[in-house]
């Protein structure tokens, strides 16, 4: 029998916490990826390491989106569901990620549970699924596997990948060899086991669900560049490494820690270190004083590790020390939500400190930009003596796609440490009246010696608190945000130049914001979007993109209010972070849609938004000419 | 050969540092103050160590103490309240080749600090740490610090404080790979000389709490023991810091005290506590204990072509 060729499917594995479907999804992305498949996957994480089984506030798994073309996002519902359990199902349910006639394969071995009550859940619950419209198929998955193993509930995952690759018909051979990379450096007995039931997985799809055969095929590329596949904060050790760094100086904290993990485990041929400081104060001010001493160094955090860096943050921009500093963002505030989606401290970052602390902000937007960024931040931190926010976020720390492998080269790393003799006509701070840019004295130079304070002080980093000297100072560290902007060019602006509407984001939601901006523009419908990088400085010409279009809006994962909600007026209404900045800097009436749901933005919901927004914006421009 | 280096007119071209190599700008703080005889001993180890003074750093957080930087011609960072020791280690860890000093306070190290005070100890890279414990806040003006006495007036304990003098001895000394604890009080030149020297010398994290007068809010403190040295122990061992003949009769009490003794320099420290009596001297020393930055530093020479292989040997694990 042929396979039914298809465009795209996305694929959710679902259980409780430990059981492995996030490893089965990583192994079943990455079979794609090197087949060719355009491929984006997003995990699915519960809060709580051993949160209690058989629970919908337990779900813990995939989610894999394949294409014949390049995929940027998530997706809208899914398509196809490996179920462990049927309770966690719930919980997807609730979050909208299936759709009438989604196929769902679910374990049945709580059918034949000791417990009646959980045989009950489990019957109560097929009805239900088969009520909203899933097609659910009640599998033997667990009886199966216990014909291999003793206890299914280690390897059951490899079951499903076995049962996965047979239904999107992929080479069984190449399933086998990706189970031995993953479990590299495991006892071969592991690995024979776990080929085995990836084995019987497959042979049982084959026999049980023969109707389900799909072929997505391969990307059509126009070249052969190599690819690499990694998650975001994967991405972001890379950059550290291929920046020339040395140290990154971290204290755990989720979402950030696995990019400290992945790098503990290869930086050290780089010659680089981890040093896992005893808070995050500690690890920004390691990473200050390796910076003040001239390795350039990065400290890798997210929300809550960030407000314990301010004061330090403070210190290194009134001091213009080089610092490259990672926020992976999740919800807040507080402790809020560790392990989801937020684009949440835009303005924190931006605002964090007392008094004036200009900085440069970048914000990546996909997985391969989080190793770009981190190359770019170490050089701008330097070339303008500052600290440099890489802001990424949940979605993309954990989300997996292919991307182009980075030519490695010389110019991505740190100069050679210059312990050459200074000029000791020249001062500590030597700004150029027009850029504020200055050239740094390096602990072991002779004659540059000085001392670096956080106290206002003169360029010969004297202490001062003379009106003229603080003011003077001030200026030049913010001047040097507009030298920056000098040398940028303004966005890249996805669609016409002019319309309807335009649609500004950041961060990780560039693919389901174009993907809905594109089906919206398929429909007729005039509207357009820029993605920004740059959020301090903002991307130059702002004003003049704006200005060609009716109504300019952002779409973003943090709070705003409703205009409609209870309370709400045009005086008081609470705008997204992006919208509140690009309104004071272009004085615009920049509108904004913004959710804190935690998860990533779906593509169908981005285009409902916007097209009720279009609605709008064509009926108030056709009252107003008539 | 016979007592001439071949090489010996490449000795005219050597650097000779004075005092005045050292010195930065003139020191701000009060007559009478301690931190001046701390300063002026920092001068003269580094001369008399010759030590360039572009090698050199010192490393501070907020207080009095801490405008130490300033007043050296050397590198210096002042950093903010209570983060000296983690700036100081960030220096060392990736340049391990400098000299690096932290002036810290007790405000700034045993309150606000406290966290990084036990990990520093524990990290024991190579440095110098100087306390000056005045056992007051000075600089924000009178506020009971973890070592002030019970009793104390000040300005946030009107009526005198409330708790125990925190002691800073016992805790370092109970911190795991503490590897050099002395105390020493600044009003005696040459004890201060030798015990910041020692100090100095010693690979690992030297942690050397100063006694320190500050004449303007606690003089009381300081002058008492002024007076009556008897309160002071001062303890003795071929192995310790180095006391000259004279020296000795200023102190009434002292006794041998061998400072890889780690039990009893445990008992000497908590006699401050329990008895009053303050010890002056090394307590304890280990030269055995490994240095975190030997670990921190390692790999900081590699080349540019080791890291761009290494990293693209990374890569191809996730190649397609």
């Amino acid at each position: 029998m042929e396979p039914q060729v298809i465009q795209e499917h996305i694929v959710e594995i679902v259980s409780d916490s430990g059981e492995g479907a996030q490893k089965c999804g990583q192994t079943f992305g990455n079979i794609g990826a090197k087949l060719g498949n355009g491929v984006w996957t997003v995990e699915i994480i519960p809060a709580e390491i051993q949160p209690p089984a058989r629970t919908p506030s337990g779900a813990s798994g995939i989610r894999i989106r394949l294409g014949s073309t390049k995929v940027t996002n998530v997706g809208n519902e899914g398509d196809l569901v490996v179920a462990f359990n049927e309770q966690v199902l719930y919980s997807r349910i609730a979050n909208g990620a299936f759709k009438e006639g989604t196929i769902v394969l679910l374990d049945n071995r709580w059918a034949s549970d000791p417990s009646t009550e959980i045989q009950k859940m489990y019957a109560d619950a097929v009805v239900e699924f088969r009520q909203h419209g899933l097609v659910v198929h009640e599998l033997s998955i667990h009886e199966a596997c216990l014909k291999v193993v003793k206890d299914p509930r280690k390897g059951k995952n490899m079951f499903v990948l076995g049962m996965l690759c047979r239904i999107y018909n992929r080479d069984q051979d190449m399933g086998r060899n990706e189970i031995a990379l993953t479990f590299k450096g495991k006892a071969e007995k592991i690995i024979s086991s776990n080929q085995e039931l990836f084995d019987a997985g497959y042979k049982f799809a084959a026999d049980e669900l023969s109707e389900y055969f799909f072929d997505i095929p391969p990307q059509e590329k126009s070249d052969d560049r190599p690819m690499v596949v990694t998650n975001g904060n994967t991405a972001i050790g890379l950059g550290v490494m291929a920046s020339g760094m040395e140290l990154v100086s971290m204290y755990p904290i989720t979402p950030a820690t696995s990019a400290s993990h992945y790098l503990a485990d290869v930086f050290p041929a780089c010659g680089g270190f981890v040093h896992q400081a005893e808070d995050e104060i500690a690890a920004i001010a390691f990473a200050i004083g390796s910076s003040y001493a001239g390795k350039t160094a990065c400290t890798i955090t997210s929300g809550p590790g960030m407000a314990l860096k301010t004061e330090s943050i403070g210190l290194a921009v009134m001091a213009e020390i080089p610092l490259v500093i990672v926020n992976v963002q999740r919800g807040g505030p507080s402790t809020g939500l560790p392990t989801k989606i937020e684009q949440g401290d835009l303005l924190s970052t931006l605002y964090g400190e007392p008094g004036d602390a200009p900085k440069i902000i970048l914000a990546a937007a996909t997985i391969p930009e989080c190793f770009s960024l981190v190359v770019l931040a170490r050089q701008l931190a330097e070339s303008f003596r500052t600290p440099v926010v890489v802001l990424t976020d949940a979605n993309l720390a954990t989300g997996v796609q292919p991307w182009d492998r980075p030519d490695l080269n010389r110019d991505m790393l740190a100069p050679p440490l210059d312990q050459s003799e200074w000029d000791k006509s020249v001062p500590a701070y030597d700004w150029d009246d027009k850029t504020g840019l200055s050239q740094r004295p390096i602990p072991g130079m002779p004659n540059g010696e000085y001392v670096l304070t956080g106290l206002s002080h003169t360029k010969f980093s004297k202490v001062s608190y003379e009106a003229e000297d603080n003011q003077k100072s001030t200026a030049h560290r913010s001047r040097k945000l507009a030298t920056l902007q000098s040398t940028l060019t303004p966005p890249k602006i996805h669609g016409e130049s002019s319309g309807d509407l335009l649609v500004i984001g950041w961060g990780s939601t560039i693919g389901a914001i174009e993907e809905a901006v594109d089906d919206l523009r398929k429909k007729g419908e005039k509207i357009s979007t820029i993605h920004l990088r740059f959020l301090s400085p903002l991307e130059p010409g702002l004003g003049e993109i704006f200005s060609n279009f009716k109504k300019v809006m952002t779409i973003e994962v943090n709070y705003s209010d409703d205009p409609d909600a209870p309370m709400i007026t045009p005086e008081n209404r609470r705008y997204a972070q992006l919208a509140s900045i690009l309104r004071i800097q272009t004085l615009v009436d920049v509108d904004c849609w913004s959710v804190v749901y935690g998860h990533p933005l779906q593509p169908a919901i981005i285009e409902e938004v916007l097209q009720q927004r279009l609605t709008k914006v064509k009926s108030d421009n056709s009252a107003e000419e008539e | 050969m016979f007592g001439i280096k071949a090489d010996w007119s490449l000795d005219i071209q050597e650097r000779y540092f004075t005092i005045d190599d050292y010195e930065g700008n003139e020191a701000r703080w009060c007559d009478g103050c301690g931190d001046h005889a701390v300063l002026a001993t920092a001068h003269r180890i580094l001369r008399d160590a010759q030590l360039p003074p572009e090698k050199s750093v010192f490393i501070s957080g907020i207080g009095c103490s801490s405008r130490m930087p300033h007043y050296m011609a050397t590198y210096g960072l002042h950093g903010t309240h209570g983060r000296a020791l983690p700036l100081a280690c960030g220096v060392k860890s990736r340049r391990p080749e400098l000299d690096v000093w932290v002036a810290t306070g007790d405000g700034d190290c045993f309150s606000i600090g406290a966290g990084h005070w036990i990990h520093a100890v524990r990290y024991n890279m190579d440095m110098t740490i100087l306390i000056f414990d005045n056992q007051i806040y000075g600089l924000t003006k009178k506020q009971t610090s973890p070592t002030s006495p019970i009793d104390l007036k000040t300005n946030t304990h009107p009526e005198g404080s409330f708790l125990d003098a925190l002691n800073p001895l016992t805790v370092t000394l109970g911190i795991t790979n503490a590897s050099f604890v002395a105390q020493v009080i600044d009003w005696n030149p040459p004890l201060l000389y030798e015990t910041l020297k020692a100090a100095h010398e010693h690979k690992g994290t030297s942690f050397v709490r100063i006694i320190q007068r500050c004449p303007v809010f606690v003089d009381g403190i300081t002058k008492e023991l002024q007076n009556d040295s008897s309160k002071l122990l001062l303890l003795k061992h071929h192995d310790g810091i180095p006391v000259a003949a004279g020296l000795e009769r200023l102190f009434p009490e002292s006794r041998e005290h061998d400072p890889s003794d780690m039990t009893t320099a445990l008992d000497i420290a908590r006699d401050e506590t329990t008895k009053g009596i303050i010890p002056v001297g090394l307590l304890y020393k280990n030269e055995d204990i490994p240095c975190y930055s030997d670990l921190s530093a390692l790999g900081h020479d590699i080349t540019d072509e080791d890291k761009i292989a290494a990293t693209n040997k990374a890569l191809d694990a996730f190649a397609i």
